[in-house]
């Protein structure tokens, strides 16, 4: 949806386990030739299954919810969490 | 009445353990959140086969917005499969999860404290019986997607939520421009909560915001036509008064409950969300507040009997 997020894959520490390519609900992640890639970046939403589930620690998603409500709620009353009320 | 955010609380099944059929110590374990049209979906999807449902305790809320919350979580499950003991129960070590639990449980975390090894499911409860019969789910399956049908679903909520503002907005504004000036507010709501979510996809721009000001835009124009046909007796600055505050009062309407509609999609990333609220709002309040306030000072200068 948006050009920039918040995802960071770092090449280095990934095993290609693949567990990514499992969890996202976008198909961000690619396996090629058995390398996993972020190949598809801005279909990222950012929900955080790929960083909770990389064992390796390869994936890490500021994760937080999508919801213009919710964020303008917690602008307004400063606390931690945006309230979510789905 | 869940639809309608109604008694939403309501609608739990206890955590626990439950059998579906009669099953063994090879039979399948399925998990999922306390909220009963999940459970009910999983339940119907499988039918006819033997197994278990682990179901956690997410409140009464969804698996998506549970995981996401951590409700639908690593230690929750830790702590049903060690209440239920899951591991006397059954022979394998295998627990089928649905792939939107996935933001709130760490797979490998699980496997290291209770030896269960997590796999993640299909998105939806219906895919299972292909899932269990080829052992894999394809991309479609792992895909979440966000037709017509389900933005169409969420209308009626969205018309329940806008309604004191409907009344708000649309009541003073009768007294201030007649009948078309209510009839503008309405529309502006309409075209945020209803046209906005049917056309998501063909509107042009990449952001919610944008989006919504040029829908918003749209449906202001036939008002502004109408207004600067004007009314009997008004002066050209009448005219061109009430057109020019249609077009800045009713775009950011629609704009605002279009970047509001983020909460209901399934693609949206907050920090993107985020960048919207502080790049539009700000814009939205410059176009709402002095569109209003024209249309007031309109309404004073006809009722003093300017222009005529």
């Amino acid at each position: 949806m948006y050009e920039e997020n918040t995802l960071r894959f770092d090449r280095e520490l990934c095993t290609d386990c693949g567990v990514c390519l499992q969890v996202c609900p976008h198909e961000v992640f690619a396996q090629t030739h058995g390398e996993v890639e972020p190949a598809n970046r801005s279909a990222c939403m950012e929900c955080g299954a790929c960083q909770i589930n990389c064992p390796a620690g390869a994936v890490t998603v500021e994760s937080g919810v999508g919801c213009a409500a919710a964020l303008m709620y917690q602008a307004v009353t400063k606390k931690k969490q945006p309230a979510c009320g789905c | 009445m869940a639809h309608l955010g109604i008694n939403r609380g309501k609608h739990r099944v206890d955590p626990g353990l439950y059998a579906l059929g009669s099953p063994d110590q090879d039979s399948p374990v399925f998990v999922t959140a306390n909220y009963s049209p999940s459970f009910r979906a999983l339940r119907t999807a499988v039918r006819g086969i033997d197994g278990y449902v682990l179901v956690l305790d997410t409140k009464g809320v969804n698996v998506w917005c549970a995981a996401g919350k951590g409700t639908f979580g690593t230690d929750e499950l830790v702590l049903r499969i060690e209440q239920a003991n899951l591991g006397g129960l059954v022979k394998h070590r295998r627990l089928i999860l649905p792939q939107l639990g996935a933001p709130g449980v760490a797979a490998h975390e699980v496997k290291k404290r209770t030896r269960f090894k997590v796999d993640y499911g299909p998105v939806r409860a219906a895919d299972l019986p292909r899932y269990l019969a080829t052992g894999e789910a394809t991309a479609e399956m792992r895909r979440v997607d966000f037709p017509l049908k389900q933005r169409l679903e969420i209308v009626p909520v969205e018309i329940v939520n806008t309604l004191i503002f409907s009344v708000v907005l649309g009541l003073p504004l009768y007294f201030a421009g007649g009948m078309l000036a209510t009839l503008a507010a309405l529309a502006a709501i309409f075209a945020g909560n209803v046209l906005f979510p049917a056309l998501l996809p063909w509107l042009p721009t990449s952001n919610f915001s944008t989006k919504g000001f040029f829908l918003g835009a749209l449906v202001a124009v036939p008002f502004a036509v109408m207004a600067s046909l004007g009314y009997h007796g008004a002066a050209t600055w009448q005219r061109a008064g009430w057109a020019l505050a249609y077009l800045l009062f009713m775009p950011p309407v629609t704009a605002f409950l279009s970047l509001n509609f983020t909460g209901s999609t399934t693609f949206t990333s907050w920090s993107g969300v985020k960048r919207e609220i502080f790049a539009y709002v700000p814009v939205m309040a410059w176009m709402f507040a002095p569109g209003l306030l024209l249309m007031g000072a309109l309404a004073v200068a006809h009722a003093i009997g300017a222009g005529s």
